[in-house]
């Protein structure tokens, strides 16, 4: 398509860091007129922050981004957008009490008498963008009810009305469906054509390989290869994008599964995932694996009654569990310790003997109270089980360094003595060293008898530990694979929904296309299913979860 | 379960049509249920007790609506920008009292000076409260909470105690608040020219559509390139400086200040906001609503003693207005949500 002329934008070994964590270290890519660019690489390989500095949101610490061989100085979103760059954000980021066309217009709305708003012609702007782009939206009426697929069509025509030369498009297709998907690069292959840039993310190999004409793989923050796609296979990227040992920092594991303890059946929420049936046995350690936004967390929030559900069982020891309800599923031996432990897993300004004994405040207070003494000593006895780190019990949690912190919580809910042990990232953003210490806690969890299932985007993480691996991909379980058959590959591969053989070119002529909705069944194996829906609302988070460790091998 | 058909249905729905959406004509709704509210009110009353729609009550309740307006008017701005701001009954009493007292001590001044120079007093007040926010990065609600108590403080401390009283103010100014052209009292004329230039400010001016951008989606407006911190500023500014001029309406209707002007009138404004439609969390409303609701609050505080109506009575039914207000957007809310999340599931 485009011959080897200069590039329209040139990232220049860029860096940018945050604190003592490297983000982006060293990226250089250019990107062509006429062509659309995919971006790749797994969570934390720092490809949102390469977006966000295009979007003029974050300054490159070195290195400089090129239009037409001139640097551009992008110190806010309104330089980006005057320099010709349009950002689309995988959450779109319309304003839900405006009208579309206003929304279009915000930037520079048509003036009319006195320089007030022509709110006739920037209706009838926006009637002509939506003409062009062959789509059928009422300009007049609220952003707020939308479908996101036509917000992104949206913030389409809003590049447009801004003559954008280059138009950036962070993992717009996570929440789409598989028309909508195809809809959105209808549009997007005809501003290709009229010479626009396009710098794409995705998670699907077929949505790149029927966009895109280039690839750029990262990985750790730090550039790998930039190609024409025709020559590569999707073997070929996911190498590049894994592209490492896996670490030897897991302790060895001899597991008897006993009884089974905990059975999911048929369990639903309604835009979150379906059809999940699954069970964990004693002395096991199951993970779920999934590109972030797949509906791990939410299936395990809802086994626990965080979250509703909307059909199936959950049973533990044969006995079925009431739905939507903590205290049940606590009463029953579970134990959730939740993703993000700063929000929902621990009461930071509260003390660590508090935040310890939260869970069993009932049954170590007397006639209703708690009395100091009763909370001490619970809470010496699990930090020091844990080995956690802190200075007095009395200190706020907040003081605490991550992976103390993450012992905090661990220990609040060991300290209830769970039959059943859901982890969400247990080791999301902690050293090396108290990673490998949870992970020797979990190991001795599972030998003691207790059944584990953990969520993680840490491959190493979950090939390491976990005897059995469930695969999640948009909302459903797509994989069971027992610990011989699950490697890096066949897991990311389940995840993003290709098989391992499939070339980049029968990917793309295979296409999105043999997704009839809803009814086959779950967990088949190796199931060659179509274009992942999966990374799904939080994927935005996939930079902070790079912030940890240099090992975090978020998919 | 969501399937190919519904996503080709959700792409084809008929658009186009330019017919307004179910929130738009719930909030026009609301504006003409408050209007036929006042109308059914001034009816009743008036069947009952004739006097209510002399021309003394009348004005009564224009020159209150007024200064409530001219409130209400400043506090939408804020609102909308998903903040609020509670100094505007202690910055009117500050203001009140500033140009009470310059035209007791020099009674020759014109009266455009005292209005500026309460305006000046109020956009000081404004600016500070702005700044706070801005800056301190701390919610208005409690920058304006602290404000409310510094700037009654700052009455009270330079009043001393003292009240100034209608005697000693000059009579051209006292004439001011209660003279009419054509029965209509000059203070109801400003607060319509307040009105009619925010709403074409906030309707029709970039800079107004970015406050409502801005109280929508604060994380979109900061990727939209809007500049948060100045609007944010001016919000507080116009705020601070329409309750200046309020004071001065104040000084000029009452004839009598001291330095506890204005006290408990943050509440009331928040409220004529609320029921007038403006969303508390910003983002929609507008100052023609928020007028209606100070009319409507206005009318049933006089309404109602006329009725023989307890004051007891009076304060629970305004409080039932804010709760429906409210209930009505939440449901609202809901709905919307509801809505949104049955054509999000696009899980498969």
């Amino acid at each position: 398509m485009s011959a080897e002329h200069a590039p329209l934008l040139a990232v220049r070994d860029v860096s940018k860091s945050f604190g003592a964590v490297a983000a982006v270290r060293d990226v250089s890519f250019p990107l062509y007129a006429g062509e659309a660019h995919a971006l790749v690489g797994e969570n934390g390989a720092g490809k949102s922050t390469i977006v966000k500095m295009l979007a003029g949101v974050h300054r490159p610490d070195t290195g400089a981004i090129e239009l037409d061989g001139v640097p551009l100085d992008l110190r806010s979103p309104a330089d980006a957008r005057a320099a010709g760059i349009a950002v689309i954000y995988q959450e779109p980021t319309l304003f839900p009490d405006l009208s579309v066309a206003e929304n279009i217009a915000m930037a520079n709305p048509p003036r009319g008498r006195l320089r007030t708003i022509d709110r006739g012609r920037q209706l009838r702007d926006a009637e002509a963008l939506f003409r062009r782009l062959g789509v059928m939206i009422d300009p007049a009426r609220p952003a707020r009810g939308l479908s996101i697929a036509d917000q992104q069509v949206v913030e389409i025509a809003k590049a447009l009305s801004a003559d954008a030369r280059v138009l950036v498009m962070d993992e717009p297709t996570a929440a789409l469906s598989a028309v909508e998907v195809e809809r959105l690069f209808t549009v997007a292959r005809s501003l290709r054509d009229r010479g626009a840039a396009i710098l794409f993310i995705s998670h699907r190999f077929d949505e790149i390989t029927s966009l895109c004409q280039r690839v750029t793989v990262m990985r750790d923050g730090r550039h790998v290869s930039t190609d024409p796609l025709a020559g590569l296979t999707v073997d070929d990227l996911v190498r590049r994008m894994v592209g490492r040992d896996l670490s030897t920092l897991y302790p060895e594991r001899t597991t008897t599964p006993g009884d089974v303890v905990l059975e999911v059946d048929g369990l639903r929420r309604d835009g979150f995932f379906r059809d999940v049936s699954f069970q964990v046995r004693a002395g096991e350690i199951v993970a779920l694996a999934g590109l972030v936004g797949s509906g791990r967390s939410e299936v395990a929030q809802a086994i626990f009654g965080v979250d509703p559900r909307d059909a199936g069982t959950v049973r533990v020891h044969g006995r079925p569990l009431r739905a939507g309800s903590p205290r049940a599923a606590m009463a029953a031996g579970l134990a959730l310790v939740p993703e993000d432990r700063r929000l929902q897993g621990l009461v930071m300004d509260a003390s660590i003997s508090r935040n310890v004994t939260l869970p069993r405040s009932g049954t170590l207070a007397r006639l209703g109270l708690l009395f100091g003494g009763s909370e001490r000593r619970a809470a010496a006895e699990w930090t020091a089980r844990l080995q956690t780190k802190y200075g007095r019990l009395a200190d706020a949690v907040s003081t605490l360094s991550g992976g103390n912190q993450q012992k905090v919580v661990l220990a609040k809910w060991l300290s209830t003595l769970p039959r059943v042990l859901m982890v969400d990232e247990p080791t999301r953003g902690i050293d090396i060293g108290t990673k490998a210490e949870v992970h020797r806690l979990m190991s001795g969890l599972a030998e003691d008898g207790v059944a584990v299932l953990m969520v993680s985007s840490e491959l190493p993480e979950v090939l390491g530990l976990a005897d059995r691996v469930l695969v999640m991909r948009e909302g459903r379980l797509v994989a069971e694979l027992d610990r011989a058959q699950a490697t890096e590959e066949s897991v990311m591969f389940a995840a993003v929904g290709q098989t391992r053989a499939a070339s980049a070119q029968s990917a793309a002529s295979s296409g999105s296309d043999d997704s009839p909705a809803g009814s086959a069944r779950t967990a088949d194996k190796d199931r060659n299913a179509s274009a992942d829906r999966s990374a799904g609302t939080n994927a935005g988070t996939d930079r902070k979860t790079g912030a940890g460790a240099g090992v975090e091998v978020a998919l | 379960m969501t399937t190919v058909e519904d996503s080709v249905r959700t792409m084809t729905a008929p658009a186009g049509s330019p017919r307004p959406s179910a929130l738009e004509r719930v909030l026009r709704a609301r504006e003409i249920s408050i209007v036929l509210a006042i109308a059914l009110l001034v009816l009743v009353t008036a069947v009952g007790h004739p006097s209510f729609v002399k021309s003394q009550s009348i004005r009564d309740i224009l020159l209150g609506t007024a200064i409530m307006v001219v409130l209400a008017v400043g506090q939408t701005i804020v609102v909308v920008t998903r903040n609020i701001d509670l100094s505007v009954g202690s910055v009117l009493g500050l203001a009140a009292f500033a140009a009470g007292t310059l035209l007791m001590d020099h009674p020759g001044t014109p009266i455009i000076i005292a209005v500026l120079v309460g305006m000046a007093v109020g956009a000081g007040c404004g600016l500070v409260n702005g700044l706070l926010v801005r800056f301190g990065d701390v919610p208005a609600l409690v920058v304006t909470l602290g404000t409310l108590y510094v700037y009654r403080g700052v009455a009270y401390l330079w009043a001393g105690g003292q009240q100034i009283n209608a005697d000693e103010l000059p009579d051209g100014f006292l004439s001011f608040g209660t003279s009419t052209i054509l029965g209509v009292p000059y203070l109801a004329l400003i607060a319509v020219a307040v009105l009619v230039a925010a709403g074409i400010v906030l309707r029709s001016y970039p800079a107004g559509r970015q406050l409502y951008a801005l109280g929508s989606s604060p994380d979109g407006a900061r990727l939209a390139g809007i500049p948060i911190g100045r609007r944010t500023l001016a919000a507080f500014l116009a705020s601070g400086t329409l309750a200046g001029l309020a004071g001065v309406l104040f000084a000029a209707r009452f004839g009598t200040v001291d330095a506890a002007a204005g006290t408990g009138y943050e509440l009331n404004v928040v409220a004529a906001v609320v029921v007038g439609g403006v969303a508390i969390f910003g983002g929609s409303g507008t100052v023609w609503g928020a007028a209606l609701g100070a009319l409507l609050l206005t009318t049933i505080g006089s309404a109602l003693p006329v009725l023989g109506v307890d004051q007891f009575w009076q304060q629970a039914i305004v409080g039932a207005l804010i709760l429906l207000a409210i209930g009505i957007d939440r449901l609202i809310a809901a709905r919307v949500a509801a809505a949104l999340k049955k054509r999000g599931s696009h899980v498969r």
